[in-house]
């Protein structure tokens, strides 16, 4: 039963992803790797179409996940199950801890809880990165070391990277700016070769 | 208005006015629940926020299933969340039919393979945000490099990194506290 397996993986990513958006991402190639539902091509385009789109990137994200994978029906079952923990945890808590980020376990739990969630981002990354800026069936067919890395895309992430970290006046620019600005250079110098 | 069609509505709100979640969200929902509708005060949000950072799930359900508890109980709680995630589905679901039905169209396929190399960047940028916040001590960088390492090489379920990162924090801390 599909519906089911779609609102049981999502409720899984929402128990457990701490963080916000992102941290959802590596339970989606978790569900890739398990199901076979996306490939992680399609899933690195379903993180693009989040970020740019208005409203939270995890819905967003289950959203498409579950739209792509069992149509408007799997969409709502995949939504449903991202926001389900949530909403009980977040009621227990109203309820029962007043003081719930002051509690001693909690302050333990979240102080290695943190690194690892930022460690499956990075892990995430890696895959999004090998992905995005190499050519591993290239290299694979034995197209020697340099054709393994994809030079356009590899220069426009540098270009990217740098913007976004160091240059004053386009640093606070939204994601969304971005990633209109490489879709038009990915047309213009023709990314996919298509 | 009926109480529960105006929670709905608010959040519906904050969910199409939010590009990105997390942060971008704080100065919409203030505007909104604090300054428009006295659903909140500002401090109490910044609770909400906070505890919302540091429990599992979407920081922005966490915030709007705290006010609408705050209101009306269980039910606002509800109808709150159902009003955020709302914008979500609809945009998404318009886009979700576009893309696949464009998805062969070659000026399509060659904007998404330039998208995914800004995507590299902005989960980099969002791991470096983090960092600052998560890896503080020898501990912490040590559960990093460990949690990155396999992850990488192996397919563990995440789930199983987050419950065990949980347990020794609570173990080292408490083995701390009784030196």
């Amino acid at each position: 039963m599909i519906y089911l397996r779609l609102f049981y993986e999502f409720f899984k990513t929402g128990l457990f992803a701490v963080g916000g958006g992102m941290a959802t991402v590596p339970f989606l190639y978790d569900i890739a790797d398990k199901t076979g539902w996306f490939t992680y091509d399609k899933l690195a385009d379903m993180i693009a179409v989040s970020e740019s789109t208005p409203g939270p990137i995890g819905v967003n994200m289950a959203t498409y996940v579950g739209f792509t994978t069992a149509g408007i029906p799997g969409a709502l079952c995949a939504t449903l199950g991202l926001v389900t923990p949530s909403v009980i945890i977040i009621l227990i808590i109203a309820k029962f801890l007043a003081n719930f980020s002051d509690n001693q376990y909690v302050k333990s739990a979240f102080y290695t809880i943190r690194p690892a969630s930022t460690a499956l981002i990075a892990a995430a990354g890696m895959l999004v990165l090998k992905i995005s800026l190499l050519n591993v069936e290239a290299f694979q067919q034995g197209g020697g070391v340099l054709s393994l890395f994809d030079g356009k895309a590899i220069l426009l992430a540098a270009a990217i990277f740098v913007l976004t970290n160091f240059v004053k006046p386009v640093k606070k620019l939204h994601p969304v700016v971005f990633i209109a600005a490489a879709a038009v250079v990915g047309i213009v110098f023709r990314f996919a070769g298509a | 208005m009926n109480i529960y069609l105006d929670l709905f509505c608010s959040f519906a709100k904050v969910g199409v006015l939010t590009f990105g979640g997390g942060y971008a969200m704080l100065p919409i929902l203030q505007r909104e629940v604090a300054e428009n509708k006295n659903w909140a005060t500002e401090e109490e949000l910044m609770d909400y926020y906070a505890i919302g950072q540091c429990t599992p799930g979407v920081i922005a359900v966490n915030t709007a299933t705290f006010v609408g508890h705050k209101i009306k109980g269980i039910s606002g709680a509800i109808a709150a969340t159902f009003g955020l995630i709302f914008p979500s589905l609809i945009i998404i679901l318009a886009i979700a039919a576009f893309v696949s039905n464009f998805a062969d169209v070659p000026a399509v396929q060659n904007a998404f393979a330039g998208i995914r190399a800004c995507v590299c960047v902005l989960i980099i940028n969002a791991v470096v945000k983090l960092w600052k916040k998560a890896v503080v001590d020898k501990v912490t960088l040590i559960i990093f490099a460990l949690i990155f390492v396999l992850s990488v090489f192996t397919s563990v379920s995440p789930v199983v990194y987050v419950v065990l990162a949980a347990l020794s924090g609570i173990i080292l801390k408490s083995l701390e506290a009784k030196k």
